[in-house]
């Protein structure tokens, strides 16, 4: 048997050549034949195919293309290739097979425009959950045993409990880094000492709490716009409304407050962490011993500091809170969707947590808490 | 120039790229055996949970087998161990007389191009135009076809499927539930496939879809001369198109016969699949259908056969 789609071209009698074809016409062996073919004579006559000996779709349409163009006919067809000749007919068509481009203007524009539009529903939607939310409040303060108090629980334990190793850690390590590198930089003013205030005043104002939102951010917005996003994909959030269960009440609500509260126990914790760690590299490269470090911090902290701390703590757990909801909410069409619109929770949440920590510093500043 | 190609006319490729140790089908064969599945006993489990056991079965060259079984009995575990995506944990597989459970990959890989398969949600690229879609098994299996050839190819395929043209810029979020099954069948035809496995293709359709489908179906079986493998829980679809149908139960497959023949067993979960409300109401159906086309097929025969029969029966 041959292997190989092959054809020969013959003058034939009358005007046009003749083109013999031969061997197996399949889509597995018309890719080396394709080129030739098109290179056959325009002038050519009649296309025999009585010498195939194997034909699928893919070869039919190759022969009754060149056929056609030509305007020549095809003979000597078995009832296979009549049959597959005859399905192929008639469907060709004209155009690309990828999506439709405009021109890269017109994208541009139109992306803009887009964005800008869709920045108006964007603030619609947020002041519209921010409505919802509060009404929810507002039913949930009138009859509060329908608390979802399980679900506040659960998600307790998935915002703060399962999060205190990995924000230990970080919290541990970040107190290291500082108290490493801000020995090193005291040390040429002579002042090594002055690295418990350092470790001291940073975490507690600063580092603690904002590093705790960021990473709480990762791990629980995130998770709130995924499995609320999902949920709305199917149709979760749906059934709960035609049950009478107010997604807001039983979904939204015990997620933030499980976040204000962590917020608040996982940055005081990552503050102590912090101040561990700095301490143990005190004992270890200053020739500071632990307790005394830690001693000195309760002399060279004010405690207005730990305040500072604190209160930006559930500030910042609700903004992240707040933007993993409202993006899960959002999802609407295919999973991309659920895709999207966790980065962007993640990515505002961030975003607004460390914009407000700056206004934070400013404000107490200039109340005095300097 | 002209040297170095000998032969350009006739486009004959290099004598080097012929290999005579090549495995039982040459790319440039049709499979001409009388079975192109055999499976031999499978066995398949989940853990503590058995699947299959000391299963069977043969599928004949250029007939449509149907596999029904109860939900659980594992149709669409027995597919994909067919097609080489569950290992089994002990048994036979040979598809185009090539094994799939013992032979290595390259082998395997050998009959890749000569299956198509429309799984249950059609498994559409999501990134994709429709077109593209069918265009990326060509692109991977037969790189020297020009892109213009190529095209065409996608482009006919969509519509032998029976999608409009303009379907094959789409992109199958923009299509519905039954354009979708369509999309992916293009997907599967588009190389030309000698066996088509259709995982549930009418689940999910409303009945006129379901029965175009059904009838595209069987058109594409007898133009293309196609076998096709397809699990299916439509009553209508079985008597319609299949020419055999195998039964999944109690781990194995316990009868492979036309729907007229099974209808005679005695075994339980057949009455009651085969003779229930919905069995009985499909199969009258079909056989008004059939009458009215004037027997023109052998099945229609066969189901009038089967009425008339039960008739008998219960007078």
């Amino acid at each position: 048997m041959e292997r190989f789609a092959s054809f020969e071209v013959t003058a034939g009698e009358g005007a046009g050549v003749r083109v013999a074809l031969t061997g197996p016409w399949l889509v597995s062996t018309i890719g080396a034949v394709e080129g030739d073919l098109a290179g056959v004579d325009q002038t050519a006559s009649s296309f025999d195919v009585s010498a195939i000996t194997e034909i699928d779709t893919a070869g039919a349409w190759l022969i009754s293309r060149a056929a056609e163009t030509r305007g020549a006919a095809i003979t000597g067809a078995s009832e296979r290739a009549e049959r597959l000749i005859d399905a192929v007919a008639g469907l060709g068509s004209e155009g690309d097979i990828s999506a439709p481009r405009a021109p890269l203007i017109t994208r541009v524009t139109a992306r803009m425009g887009e964005m800008i539009y869709n920045a108006r529903s964007g603030v619609y939607g947020i002041i519209g959950f921010l409505g919802a939310l509060l009404l929810a409040f507002g039913s949930l303060a009138r009859s509060p045993r329908r608390f979802p108090v399980k679900a506040f629980v659960h998600q307790l334990e998935l915002v703060g409990v399962s999060a205190l190793p990995i924000i230990g850690l970080m919290s541990f390590l970040i107190g290291i880094v500082i108290a490493q590198q801000g020995a090193v930089q005291l040390a040429q003013f002579g002042a090594e000492t002055l690295t418990v205030n350092l470790v001291g005043r940073i975490t507690l104002r600063e580092l603690g709490v904002l590093m705790t939102a960021i990473m709480v951010a990762g791990r629980s917005g995130s998770a709130f716009a995924a499995q609320i996003g999902t949920m709305k994909l199917t149709e979760e959030i749906d059934a709960m409304r035609t049950i009478g269960i107010s997604p807001m009440e039983a979904l939204v609500i015990p997620r933030i407050l499980a976040c204000v509260f962590m917020m608040i126990v996982l940055g005081f914790y990552s503050m102590v962490m912090a101040i561990i760690g700095g301490a143990a590299v005190g004992d270890l490269m200053l020739g500071i011993p632990f307790l005394t470090f830690l001693s000195r911090i309760q002399e060279v902290v004010p405690l207005y500091d730990l305040w500072v701390g604190l209160i930006k703590a559930p500030v910042f757990g609700l903004i992240v809170a707040l933007a993993g909801c409202y993006h899960g909410m959002q999802v609407k069409g295919n999973s991309e969707e659920v895709g999207l619109r966790t980065t962007l929770a993640v990515v505002s949440a961030i975003f607004a947590v460390i914009v407000l920590d700056a206004f934070f510093a400013v404000f107490f500043t200039n109340v005095g808490w300097g | 120039m002209a040297e170095a190609e000998p032969l350009p006319e006739t486009g004959t490729p290099p004598a080097d790229e012929i290999r005579d140790d090549e495995p039982v089908l040459g790319r440039h064969e049709r499979y001409r055996g009388e079975y192109p599945i055999v499976v031999e006993g499978l066995r398949n489990s989940f853990g503590e949970q058995v699947i299959h056991e000391g299963l069977d079965l043969k599928v004949k060259r250029g007939e449509i087998l149907g596999v029904v079984g109860g939900s659980g009995t594992g149709k669409s575990v027995l597919m994909r161990s067919i097609i080489g995506l569950q290992i089994p944990d002990a048994g036979h597989i040979d598809v185009f007389g090539r094994a799939i459970t013992t032979g290595d990959p390259d082998d395997v890989v050998g009959v890749r191009n000569r299956w198509g398969v429309l799984f249950q949600g059609g498994a559409l690229f999501s990134t994709l135009t429709v077109g593209e879609n069918v265009e990326v098994p060509l692109k991977k299996f037969y790189p020297e076809l020009s892109e213009e050839l190529m095209h065409e190819i996608a482009r006919y395929k969509v519509r032998l499927a029976g999608l409009p043209e303009e379907a094959a810029t789409k992109f199958p979020s923009e299509l519905s539930g039954g354009m979708k099954k369509r999309a992916g069948l293009a997907r599967a035809l588009a190389l030309d496939p000698e066996l088509l496995f259709l995982d549930e293709p009418t689940a999910g359709l409303d009945p006129i879809g379901a029965a175009a489908f059904d009838r595209l179906t069987r058109e594409l079986k007898q133009t293309l001369g196609l076998t096709v493998f397809l699990i299916t829980h439509d009553l209508d679809t079985l008597h319609e198109i299949c020419d055999r149908v195998a039964v999944l139960a109690d781990h194995k497959v316990i009868a492979v016969d036309t729907v007229p023949n099974l209808m005679k067993l005695d075994h339980p979960w057949i009455q009651e699949y085969f003779n229930g409300p919905r069995g009985r109401a499909a199969l009258t159906a079909q056989a008004l259908d059939e009458l009215r086309k004037h027997m023109d097929m052998p099945i229609a025969a066969n189901a009038v056969k089967a009425l008339d029969n039960q008739r008998d029966g219960k007078a």
